[in-house]
């Protein structure tokens, strides 16, 4: 085994584990904080990919910003423990489960099999210079100016939302 | 040489399926508002493998945008939630049924 199949194996076993106890913890800062170790899988993840501006913005981002936002209203709100989650073996906890796992199997089926032909066996040999902040600067000023402008303004238009929603009602 | 690209894609369908599943099973707002998050991280995964392996670059940066989507989400999903809160006392997803007829 190479040290990238190695790399690749840890970061994915750790990134299933935290998905899976972030969804079963009760304590919403438990599962905040299990979803930012995956987000740091993920940007490990994302190196091996060689996207190396794109890790560096999944942690920033991501970890940095989102989720301080997600644990600041968490805070804000003062939520205690999701009473009784546990004991609650329900039809929409065993729908729910049923549902993700026939989604599973499509979704493994789909990728894995028929999908799997045709697909390059090996990394490309470019993928190592695409990832820069060089090349998707030159990406984002270039081919995809309008889209950066209008992101821009999708912005603008959440942070207003966001205030006047949160404002207190007259 | 590189891991296989369906190594990739399959990480990336089963963190996608265990969002579904948070979302289909909590009822927490703030922890539904993560496994969606989680989701967007799965496909993420999905478009960043699928552009090292074809050598183009349309895919990271499709990334970019959805990174930038998320935070928008970010921002207007959580002032929903504090502004719910503010009127029903409660973030439980059973009990918030305003919009339900």
């Amino acid at each position: 085994m190479t040290t990238e199949a190695i790399l690749f194996l840890i970061f994915a076993i750790v990134a299933l584990a935290t998905a899976v106890l972030m969804i079963i913890q009760r304590n919403p800062v438990m599962s905040a904080l299990y979803l930012i170790a995956n987000f740091f899988c993920l940007a490990s993840l994302y190196l091996l990919l060689r996207a190396q501006l794109l890790a560096v913005l999944e942690v920033v981002v991501y970890a940095g910003a989102i989720m301080v936002l997600v644990i600041f209203v968490i805070m804000l709100l003062n939520l205690g423990d999701e009473q009784k989650l546990a004991e609650r073996i329900n039809i929409r906890l065993i729908l729910g489960a049923v549902l993700a796992l026939g989604f599973l199997v499509e979704l493994l089926y789909l990728f894995l099999f028929p999908g799997a032909q045709g697909l390059p066996e090996q990394m490309a040999p470019e993928a190592a210079t695409i990832g820069t902040v060089e090349s998707m600067g030159m990406s984002l000023f270039g081919k995809f100016l309008l889209p950066f402008e209008v992101t821009s303004l999708l912005l603008l238009a959440a942070i207003v939302g966001a205030v006047t929603l949160a404002k207190k009602q007259p | 040489m590189s891991v296989p690209l369906p190594y990739y894609l399959g990480l990336s369908a089963i963190l996608f399926v265990i969002g579904v599943a948070g979302v289909l099973t909590r009822r927490n707002a703030i922890v539904v508002f993560m496994c969606i998050e989680l989701m967007l991280n799965a496909v993420n995964l999905t478009l960043v493998a699928f552009s090292a392996f074809l050598g183009d670059i349309t895919g990271l940066t499709l990334v970019f945008f959805a990174m930038a989507v998320a935070a928008a989400e970010a921002a207007v999903g959580l002032a929903i939630v504090i502004s719910v809160y503010r009127n029903r006392r409660t973030v439980n997803i059973d009990e918030i049924n305003i919009l339900k007829w």
